[in-house]
């Protein structure tokens, strides 16, 4: 028996239709698509309205205050020189519209991402129904989110920052469930035989012990949101990632090196000041 | 003495429930056979025992006796799956998650093994967490949380960090933690066993003397016979989740109720075991308010003894009286008794070890009396009595 003498099952035909039946409910896509778009708007006209010299200046503090005693001034010099670099080759609109679509994709994902996770801690119903659905969203290739994407919310931005929170949530949610799992059980009992409320036990116990390991999960969720940005150039998401997407086209190897550059400098920035984050106190 | 907690057939199973599962409980099979057969496991089988207000019971067993589970299903962290426990009187296994809260805030704390400190949190904070989420000020909590650390010896340690401080410091924190929401009962779940030798003896008898003026209900965990024999107002012995025997130490070493816990007992060394409240008698005493020297001479008679024990209206501890001194001031038409008492009598601790007790005082003429921290007399130690205990089950006949 040959499979392919078969009827073969119309896999992409359903989805199809999935996906059209979706674009019948235009005005809850259209709330989310005004929601995402308030919120990078707004990033972005902070950073337009800042001088880039202030700007600077504001990374170097923030530096300054994550690291607290580390030693910070290799980081800080690296991030002056690196900045001005961007500056210098005429980025800086594009890194600041590729910040918005980190920080807009990171923020959306925190909201979702750590509260999922704590819910998967808690509940083993929970953790079987999300656990495929979490290997199934990081597994996908990124590229196919984008379809979808557009059909329901356009071109722009707001798409490829829904493509990158698919993409990037899985492991703010595994990392938030493993981090609370991992707090130790008798500490749990603890809390409890003092009769904590199981809010109280979440906030003063679990969540303080499963910080590091949370801030690892979303350290590694922005850095994948930022692996996105050349992907979302595709449908229309402007910022450094579309300097490459653009270089590529016009086979412009030094354009998008340059390009490419800037995404690395931002990217170690945005690595090292969340990672600092991780070690307050002890 | 009131009962603080009676705890009443209490039984866990850990797994699926069954009808064969229940056939098998009750036509009493082992616990190896059950769990072979259902694949369920006994924690704890019908376990009723009670505990008396203001002692220490030790709960005793190796591990896997069911005794960590026991104690858990008193505070609830492990719900029972029968039986039922009583709090004053007031069954408490069936409270709802609220009620259950308000007690485990007010009326029981716990200790754990591995101290199980916030890691996160200071010293101070670790200490008044119970009080912290209660909602008490930060002010209040930490005033108390300061008095607590300071019985346990620590009030300097207040700012450091769980980690920065020795096995026996951090739980005396958990123990000053225990403390601070002034609990009517203290769960003490293996509280010393991760301590060293050293420090173990010296927790004992801190908890001992803590309990002698703080007078809590404590429920102690423990694996160790001698710590029991040495703590225990009263010891519980388990084996396989069930209850073996229960009584006061000396009970147990002088009527071990079968092999089981015989061969518990074999190694322990009596002197050790054994304190002057374990072997004092009822002393003949006079009221030195109230007797003369003609009371005292017909206690003695009554007695057929030499010396009585001289107390005032307080109970307080004063001296001894001899007969014939007695029998002079009878002689003299003297009736102030306060001239000839003796004041030079040996005393110990009720606490205090035998072994100690007789290093301590080779040769006494007179017994020694038995005397607390209020000075209050409660008992003698005469010889009969150390070689009566010391002579142990060989004695039992």
């Amino acid at each position: 028996m040959n499979i392919l003498s078969l009827q073969p099952i119309p896999v992409a035909k359903w989805i199809n239709a999935f996906v059209n039946w979706l674009t019948q409910f235009t005005g809850f896509f259209n709330a989310i698509t005004n929601f995402l778009g308030g919120i990078i708007n707004g990033f972005q006209w902070i950073f337009d309205a800042l001088p880039i010299w202030l700007f600077i200046i504001l990374i170097l503090l923030i530096t300054y205050l994550a690291l607290r005693k580390n030693k910070h001034w290799g980081l800080m010099t690296f991030e002056l020189i690196g900045l001005l670099f961007i500056w210098n080759q005429g980025y800086w609109r594009d890194m600041t519209q590729t910040l918005t679509l980190v920080l807009t994709s990171s923020l959306i994902i925190v909201i979702i991402g750590v509260p999922l996770g704590i819910w998967m801690a808690k509940s083993k119903v929970v953790t079987v129904i999300l656990k495929p659905l979490l290997d199934f969203m990081q597994t996908m290739p990124a590229f196919v989110y984008l379809i979808p994407a557009v059909a329901l919310f356009g071109i722009g931005m707001v798409p490829g920052v829904i493509a990158s929170i698919i993409f990037a949530l899985p492991p703010v949610v595994r990392m938030t469930n493993l981090g609370i799992k991992q707090v130790p059980s008798d500490l749990v009992e603890a809390a409890d035989a003092f009769g904590s409320t199981a809010w109280q036990k979440l906030i003063k116990v679990e969540l303080p012990l499963a910080k590091s390991t949370l801030m690892s999960g979303i350290n590694q969720g922005m850095m994948l949101t930022l692996s996105m940005v050349v992907i979302a150039s595709m449908i229309g998401a402007m910022g450094l990632g579309s300097e490459v997407y653009f270089a590529v086209g016009r086979n412009d190897a030094g354009s998008g090196f340059a390009a490419g550059l800037a995404i690395v400098i931002l990217a170690i920035i945005l690595d090292r000041i969340t990672q600092s984050l991780n070690q307050n106190r002890q | 003495m009131a009962d603080k907690i009676q705890v009443k057939n209490l039984t866990k199973i850990f797994g699926h429930p069954s009808h064969k599962l229940e056939d098998l409980i009750n036509q009493g099979a082992s616990k190896n056979d059950i769990l072979k057969q259902t694949g369920a496991t006994i924690g704890v089988r019908k376990a009723s025992f009670n505990v008396k207000n203001n002692e220490i019971f030790v709960i005793m067993g190796l591990s896997g006796s069911g005794k960590s589970t026991l104690i858990r299903m008193l505070n609830h962290l492990i719900a029972p799956t029968s039986g039922q426990v009583y709090l004053d009187g007031k069954n408490i296994t069936s409270l709802s998650k609220k009620e259950l809260r308000e007690l485990r805030r007010q009326k029981m704390s716990m200790v754990f093994q591995n101290f199980a400190l916030f890691p996160n949190r200071t010293i101070l904070e670790n200490t008044a967490y119970g009080l912290e989420i209660q909602g008490v000020a930060k002010n209040k909590r930490y005033q108390k949380a300061k008095k607590a650390l300071q019985l346990v010896g620590l009030n300097n340690y207040g700012n450091e960090f769980p980690n920065q401080l020795s096995g026996g410091m951090q739980q005396r924190v958990g123990l000053a933690r225990a403390l601070t929401n002034d609990p009517e009962i203290l769960l003490m779940d293996e509280a010393f066993s991760a301590l060293d030798p050293l420090n173990r003896k010296e927790m004992q008898d801190e908890l001992l003397d803590l309990q002698e003026s703080l007078q809590k209900t404590i429920v102690f965990i423990s694996h160790d016979l001698n710590e029991a024999l040495r703590i225990g107002d009263r010891i519980m012995i388990m084996k396989d989740g069930e209850v073996v025997q229960t009584g006061t130490p000396e009970e147990i070493l002088r009527n071990p109720k079968n092999d089981y816990v015989r061969s518990f007992i074999q190694g322990v060394d009596r002197t050790k075991v054994l304190h002057a409240k374990d072997v004092m008698v009822k002393p003949a005493i006079i009221n030195i308010e109230k007797d003369g020297p003609r009371i005292a001479l017909r206690r003695m008679r009554d007695n057929e003894i030499s010396s009585v024990y001289v107390i005032d209206s307080e109970h307080r501890f004063k001296g001894l009286v001899r007969a014939n001194d007695a029998d002079r001031l009878i002689q003299n038409n003297d009736n102030d008794i306060s001239k000839i008492i003796e004041k030079n009598v040996p005393i110990v601790k009720p606490n205090m070890a035998i072994k100690e007790i007789i290093a301590k005082i080779p040769k006494f003429p007179v017994p020694v009396a038995v005397v607390d921290k209020d000075q209050k007399l409660i008992g003698i130690i005469i010889n009969s009595s150390v070689l009566e205990a010391l002579s142990g089950n060989e004695g039992e006949k």
